[in-house]
């Protein structure tokens, strides 16, 4: 017997690149990578997006995806590709489509490709991560101890039990701050927040993306193993991806398409 | 008064807990209501986790329904997995909605969705985190009307003690006139408190109150009689029945979960309803008689749910979908319009037949044709034409032939064991079944590359069916049997073999057909930490033998006993329109191995349903088709379906 292939005409081909940068947050940020790429799809058929498809028994739609942040960290940097069958104005796709996502999942910016992968463009995060009130003092200590060490193993729960990794090395920059120099919208999505959220404090930290990945979780925990520091509770923001530029400083990975679509300098 | 939402209290605890996206809410079509704006203040509670729970339709048509009601709210929660419950407690934290997280303790009535026994469990436990006293005696008038509904309620008596109500059958125009009477209520005052509120239901007749029945026992233990104890009260509680399910579109905008659950599609009731009366099927029976939607008002829903939701899957939703009048040309007309458009559409339906195939081959007209399933239930001819589903082998191979012939390649084939009069034979007779499918499908295409499943499951005796009086095999006979099924059918690897075991079915098979002593059996195990016993991770059949010998509760008595004629039946007193007689003639039917025909197609039997509910059966065929939407427009009005001009018959 022959092999089955699909009937019908093969799908259209890709016909424009788009490259988007969203927003998870206030209660979306529990959200896992899986449920973003679900909401998103389903977003994109609300929109009436011309996505393509890949060809084959189980075409899927043309979404890439850079490293998601992980459930129960918001961010505001989170990137995605998408093909679309026919082009469209990349302003109004941002529209359309955040109007089409609940709120939460925000869609912050829409560019078309200029080429080259966006992969390459990142290879760093910045995050903050609240940390609760009266905690600054103390933080800032430890994390002095923490970035005297070379090496910091901290443990981390995964699905196959526990997992040991450095998470000094991929730290290459950090610092304590009083609140307020954070990102307002990150921590609400818009809601309104705490009201003791004035006297937190927030670290701050540049993490390269390694193999394994150094999440914001284990940077905290490193600084109980370093320092004994401990913390009810926290919340970790990526603010920035894209390429370590050193200091604090992120290269946005979205600038050369901004740049090549005409809409303005490179950043 | 202001209620608060619990959410800032609850943030801190859900990066501590599994698949945390489960509590937030926020999907989309999800509404949170003025709270304070509300007349009437309804929480729907489906008694399992929220991706078991999220996409059941009833609940989902009757939270849309509500909230359209313009002094309505209505809410949802769910069941809290054991993580979080845990640390719930530690902090103090209540039972939530997942819209407004507002504490389930604070609105006017909790609805409660009994899809299923299994669940009993979990109503209590939530009871509980809402801090809402579990028996319907301790509350007062601060406390919700706890209010179940669904499949499972057609039997609330083991439920009794925690229920304030019940209310059997279709739910819309129910949930309608409760919420009137709610509304009445408080606007008046709320004089003579929730007494007088039950009162009114009871004697409206749109819910049973099991507190104004009193039940009495013979010394043998069976009960004696089911007796009103106040006036007005009706003797017999009968069904909801909707009509004209074309007024009732719902749910126009489906909620779209974030969190994985287990249905993601957009669902369309296609219609309501069974005739084919199949003897076990308890869903069959109490849903009486059928009412179709109309090709057109389906494909309204069809086209609106994709707009509202963004699914790429359709369910045509109904006990036996092939069965529609018009099921070709909706099949037909569905597939035309979303032809190249990545939208699949699904028939979960069972029959055995050719027809059924052409349908499937229809609806998977451009995607991939994995698997078929198909329900022949028993493994012989006379075990089928005692549950009266009526297929031969030929029938069953002739079949198969044509889905492996049309591209299928994987057929699963379901069953139970221990349907009565079931004998080592008729489960052997599965595995040659199975194998003869297998052969057939080899023939017809010529590879070995072929597969088919058997799943099998215990059969439990349900209330409002045939099989009422009939004993449930004992858990150890069922394991038994399904292990020598497992060994005729040997290592046969083109041949998948999934059963369950017989434990948790003799627990479903005690709360499905037991009075209100079992009750005790229920607070128990949860007070022994018994939640969750539909997830064999969370079942624990010791804890309920445990239970029930410490309320002492004969868990055999219950489940393996055959029953006889004159037994007084703890839902004998809840009317499902279904006549006793005819119940008990077609038990004796079922023995005498007597089948019996579709009334859709043949001659009326006499069932009874339609003249005891005034109701009759609504089938086409309309004669209209499905016109393909050519443009479909992204954006803007497009073919709304005509709304129901108004509810008004709900407030009859």
């Amino acid at each position: 017997m022959p092999a089955r292939t699909p009937d019908g005409p093969p799908p259209a081909p890709v016909a424009q690149r788009l490259r988007v940068r969203f927003a998870k947050r206030g209660r979306l940020r529990f959200l896992s990578h899986r449920d973003v790429a679900r909401a998103f799809e389903r977003a994109i058929r609300r929109a009436g997006l011309p996505i393509a498809f890949s060809a084959g028994f189980t075409p899927h739609p043309k979404v890439s995806w850079l490293g998601a942040a992980p459930t129960g960290a918001a961010s505001l940097a989170e990137y995605v590709e998408i093909g679309l069958a026919e082009p469209r104005d990349p302003v109004q796709v941002r529209a359309d489509l955040d109007a089409s996502l609940p709120p939460g999942l925000d869609v912050l910016e829409c560019a078309p490709a200029s080429g080259g992968s966006l992969a390459d463009r990142v290879d760093a995060s910045l995050w903050e991560i609240r940390l609760p009130a009266g905690s600054g003092v103390g933080a800032a200590a430890a994390l002095a101890r923490f970035l005297d060490l070379d090496r910091c193993e901290v443990e981390r729960r995964t699905k196959d039990g526990q997992r040991q990794l450095d998470a000094r090395s991929a730290v290459v920059h950090a610092l304590v701050t009083p609140a307020g120099s954070a990102s307002p919208g990150a921590w609400t999505g818009g809601s309104p927040g705490a009201g003791a959220e004035r006297d937190c404090a927030i670290l701050t930290c540049v993490v390269r993306h390694t193999t394994p990945a150094v999440r914001s979780d284990d940077v905290l925990a490193a600084l109980r193993v370093a320092a004994g520091f401990e913390v009810a509770a926290s919340l970790a923001t990526r603010v920035a991806q894209g390429r370590w530029e050193g200091g604090d400083v992120i290269a946005d990975p979205l600038a050369p398409d901004v740049f090549a679509a005409g809409w303005g300098p490179p950043r | 008064m202001p209620v608060e939402s619990l959410y800032e209290r609850l943030e801190p605890l859900l990066p501590q807990v599994r698949k945390p996206v489960q509590y937030v809410g926020g999907e989309l079509n999800a509404q949170v209501g003025d709270w304070d704006a509300a007349a009437v203040r309804w929480c729907l509670m489906y008694p399992d986790a929220y991706e078991v729970g999220q996409p059941n339709q009833g609940l989902m048509i009757l939270y849309e329904l509500l909230n359209e009601q313009p002094d309505v709210l209505a809410e949802r929660t769910y069941s809290v997995w054991p993580d979080l419950e845990a640390l719930m407690r530690r902090h103090g934290l209540a039972q939530f909605t997942v819209d407004g997280h507002r504490p389930v303790a604070a609105f006017d009535v909790l609805g409660v969705s009994l899809a299923t026994e299994l669940g009993h469990t979990n109503l209590l436990v939530a009871l509980d985190l809402a801090g809402i006293p579990l028996r319907s005696a301790e509350r007062t008038d601060d406390h919700p009307i706890v209010v179940a509904g669904g499949h499972a309620a057609f039997n609330p008596e083991p439920l009794a003690d925690f229920l304030d109500a019940a209310v059997l059958g279709d739910g819309e125009q129910a949930a309608l006139t409760i919420t009137d009477l709610v509304r009445e209520h408080k606007a008046r005052g709320s004089p003579g408190g929730r007494e007088a509120l039950l009162g009114r239901m009871a004697t409206a007749g749109v819910a049973y109150v099991p507190r104004f029945y009193d039940v009495t026992y013979l010394p043998d233990g069976r009960i004696h009689r089911v007796v009103p104890n106040r006036p007005g009260v009706p003797h017999r509680v009968t069904k909801h029945t909707v009509m004209n399910l074309d007024e009732w579109p719902y749910p126009k905008q489906p909620l779209v979960p974030l969190a994985e659950t287990i249905h993601e599609r957009m669902s369309v009731e296609i219609f309501r309803g069974c005739t084919r009366g199949c003897r076990f099927c308890q869903a069959g029976m109490i849903t009486r008689p059928v009412r179709e939607r109309s090709i057109t008002g389906i494909g309204d829903m069809v086209d609106r749910g994709l707009r509202n939701t963004g699914f790429q899957e359709v369910g045509l939703l109904s006990l036996s979908s092939a069965d529609h009048s018009e099921i070709a040309d909706i099949a037909k007309g569905l597939a035309d319009r979303y032809e190249g458009d990545q939208v699949s559409l699904s028939l979960p339906s069972t029959r055995v037949d050719a027809f059924n195939v052409s349908l499937a081959d229809e609806l998977a007209r451009n995607g991939r044709r994995s698997g078929l399933t198909f329900a022949p239930e028993g493994g012989s001819e006379r075990l089928r034409r005692v549950i009266n589903k009526t297929v031969t082998e030929e029938d069953l191979i002739r079949t198969v032939t044509t889905a492996y012939a049309g591209g299928w390649r994987h057929v699963k084939l379901y069953f139970m064991c221990g349907l009565p009069t079931e004998t080592d034979e008729d489960v052997l007779g599965i595995a040659g079944l199975a194998r003869a499918v297998v052969r057939a499908g080899r023939e017809v295409t010529g590879t070995r590359d072929i597969r088919c499943t058997v799943s099998i499951g215990g059969f439990i005796p349900k209330p409002h069916t045939p099989f009422q009086w009939a004993g449930q095999l004992p858990h150890e006979e069922t394991d038994r049997r399904l292990r020598l099924l497992r060994d005729a059918i040997g290592r046969d690897r083109s041949i998948g073999y999934r059963y369950h075991d017989g434990k948790p079915g003799i627990v479903e098979g005690l709360l499905s057909r037991g009075d209100r002593r079992v009750g005790a059996v229920i607070e128990e195990v949860v007070r022994a930490g018994g939640r969750f016993d539909g997830w064999s991770e969370h079942f624990s059949f010791e804890r309920w033998q445990d239970a029930a010998e410490r309320a002492g509760v004969d868990i055999d008595w219950y489940t393996t006993r055959v029953r006889d004629e004159t037994e007084v039946l703890p839902w004998d007193h809840l009317d499902a329109g279904l006549d006793k007689e005819w119940l008990w003639a077609d038990w004796q039917d079922a023995l005498a191995e007597q089948e019996v025909d579709d009334c859709r197609w043949s001659p009326c039997y006499d069932c009874g349903v339609c003249p005891a509910m005034s109701t009759e059966i609504q089938v086409g065929p309309t004669g209209r088709t499905l016109l393909p939407l050519t443009a479909a427009p992204a954006h803007g009005a497009a073919r709304h379906a005509p709304e129901p001009s108004s509810h008004a018959g709900a407030h009859a």
